[in-house]
């Protein structure tokens, strides 16, 4: 008998006005493993993440995780779905008005199940986990560097233990290096909390890195699943043409001229 | 016939458009109130505002009382002079700064300098992600952001009107004293004379209401801005726009209600 996905997502489908976004997504995220979501920009990648969180209400569809459909549950129920899932935003989104530590340690803070003098060590701890000194903690968002805030997001994903993790582009607008660094990160994480995790990405060699299994969607579609480490020679032409960065191909740009 | 027709829709329209707006804030301010009253409450959060609005507006909130209160007593000394009413002097300052100008005046003040801040603070959250960082972190962006706001626009305005009215009073006293040749005694003893609580009491509840305001406006601004940095310098220019429509005419609603003859 195969294994409930932790994720299952059946019929999907939401519009923006005129503009259909997504249009029948179909998706299964496997426990405890590492999913990619490949996709163009506009592709429907990040609506798709925000419907699984609840930010966006899906127009049509089923969300199911751990196979409990998640319009079925209560407010309560739900609260507590989603007390078990990180996520780490492309540009952060750390809280401004607060130091790291209490960026790091929010949400922990915020369900009361840890004292502050607490937080702070708890936070030396996850800092630690990403590379990064306590010292840190001290230090306000505005102060760190692209590549440090990436870090103290992802100290913030995972601090309460999540076992659902999402990663919207972890590794846009850093360089090469930082950019491995940060995927080296997020599968350390993972595997370290045996959780989940769903990430979008348009970066093919980060794909390759964080994901055991990549999706591609396209036109608010799920063109195709598979392994990631295939991506490149899958014998999809979309997948193939989106992956070798092909201007040549089914997938065409609407470009003015 | 038809161009009348149409003129009606068009007013009909603005009126729906309108009324649909006030419901959505009126709903928007209940589910931010309700959030008062079911735990956890972010006390930080409040404590956070109510610092910035009561003590960092003390400065602008002061000197403004100050000088109206002496413009006020300049001003109205030359229009007695005429009917040989002076001696009114010290009750029309009194009575103007307790019961208009310093609730007035301060909520103004601070709708320019806080609801600015609260809805380019907010609305920058909303354009950067940080309001979906909140729901996905198990906190409710109402309950964290604009539940501690509300109450703290509402406490923090009274004790700047306390501030306000004693500097006005002070304002006019100093005038009155050093260049209209009022004897100092005489006009304190004048304006407490005048001097009723509901005076001070219907300040304070504007003062209240003003402060419950600003903070709506500049919450509800702030959240429902969208677009990057354009629609944040909008949202602030609307919330501070918007709030100070409302303390005037609320203003009218409250003198109205306190002082019906």
């Amino acid at each position: 008998m195969s294994e409930t996905p932790k994720i299952r997502l059946r019929g999907l489908r939401k519009a923006f006005g005129e503009k259909q976004v997504l249009d029948g997504v179909d998706l299964d995220v496997r426990p405890r493993h590492s999913m990619v979501l490949l996709g163009g920009s506009g592709s429907g990648k990040s609506v798709t993440v925000k419907c699984i969180l609840g930010l966006i209400p899906p127009d049509e569809g089923v969300i199911e995780i751990d196979g409990q459909d998640v319009a079925k549950l209560s407010r309560r129920e739900r609260a507590a779905l989603f007390d078990r899932t990180g996520m780490l935003f492309q540009n952060g989104a750390l809280f401004d008005s607060l130091p790291v530590w209490e960026n790091v340690c929010f949400k922990l803070l915020a369900q009361r199940r840890l004292t502050r003098r607490a937080a702070r060590d708890r936070a030396a701890e996850v800092l630690a986990q990403v590379g990064l000194a306590a010292s840190v903690g001290d230090l306000w968002p505005a102060e760190l560097s692209g590549g440090m805030q990436k870090r103290v997001a992802l100290a913030r994903a995972i601090a309460a233990q999540p076992d659902i993790i999402f990663f919207d582009e972890p590794t846009t607008g850093l360089d090469p290096i930082m950019g491995a660094v940060i995927d080296g990160l997020i599968v350390d994480c993972v595997e370290r909390l045996g959780a989940t995790a769903l990430s979008i990405t348009h970066d093919m060699a980060s794909a390759r890195r964080i994901g055991d299994d990549a999706a591609m969607i396209h036109k608010g579609r799920i063109v195709w699943t598979g392994s990631a480490e295939t991506l490149g020679h899958t014998g999809h032409p979309m997948v193939d043409q989106f992956a070798n960065g092909s201007r040549e191909g089914p997938i065409q740009m609407e470009l003015r001229r | 016939m038809s161009r009348a027709l149409d003129l009606l829709a068009l007013v009909g329209r603005a009126a729906f458009a309108a009324l649909g707006g006030a419901g959505r804030i009126a709903i928007f301010a209940l589910v931010g109130l309700s959030h008062l009253v079911r735990p956890p409450f972010h006390a930080r959060q409040f404590w956070r505002h109510f610092v910035e609005i009561a003590y960092f507006s003390l400065p602008v909130v002061a000197l403004t009382a100050l000088f109206t209160g002496m413009v006020l007593a300049l001003q109205s000394h030359t229009g007695f002079s005429r009917f040989g009413a002076e001696t009114a002097l010290p009750s029309l300052v009194v009575l103007s700064i307790t019961r208009e100008l310093g609730p007035v005046l301060a909520g103004l003040m601070v709708a320019g300098r806080i609801g600015a801040s609260m809805a380019a603070e907010i609305g920058t959250m909303r354009v950067t992600d940080q309001i979906d960082a909140l729901t996905t972190l198990s906190t409710d962006p109402m309950r964290y952001l604009v539940a501690p706001r509300l109450l703290a626009g509402t406490l923090a305005l009274p004790p700047l009107v306390v501030v306000a009215d004693i500097l006005g009073v002070f304002g006019g006293f100093l005038i009155a004293t050093l260049q209209l040749g009022f004897v100092p005694q005489s006009y304190l003893d004048a304006t407490w004379d005048v001097l009723e609580a509901m005076d001070v009491i219907s300040g304070l509840v504007k003062a209240a209401v003003f402060g419950f305001l600003i903070a709506l406006m500049g919450c509800w601004c702030g959240y429902h801005s969208r677009g990057g940095a354009q629609g944040v310098g909008q949202a602030t220019t609307r919330a501070v726009v918007a709030a100070s429509i409302l303390i005037l005419a609320f203003d009218y609603v409250l003198t109205a209600a306190f002082f019906k003859q």
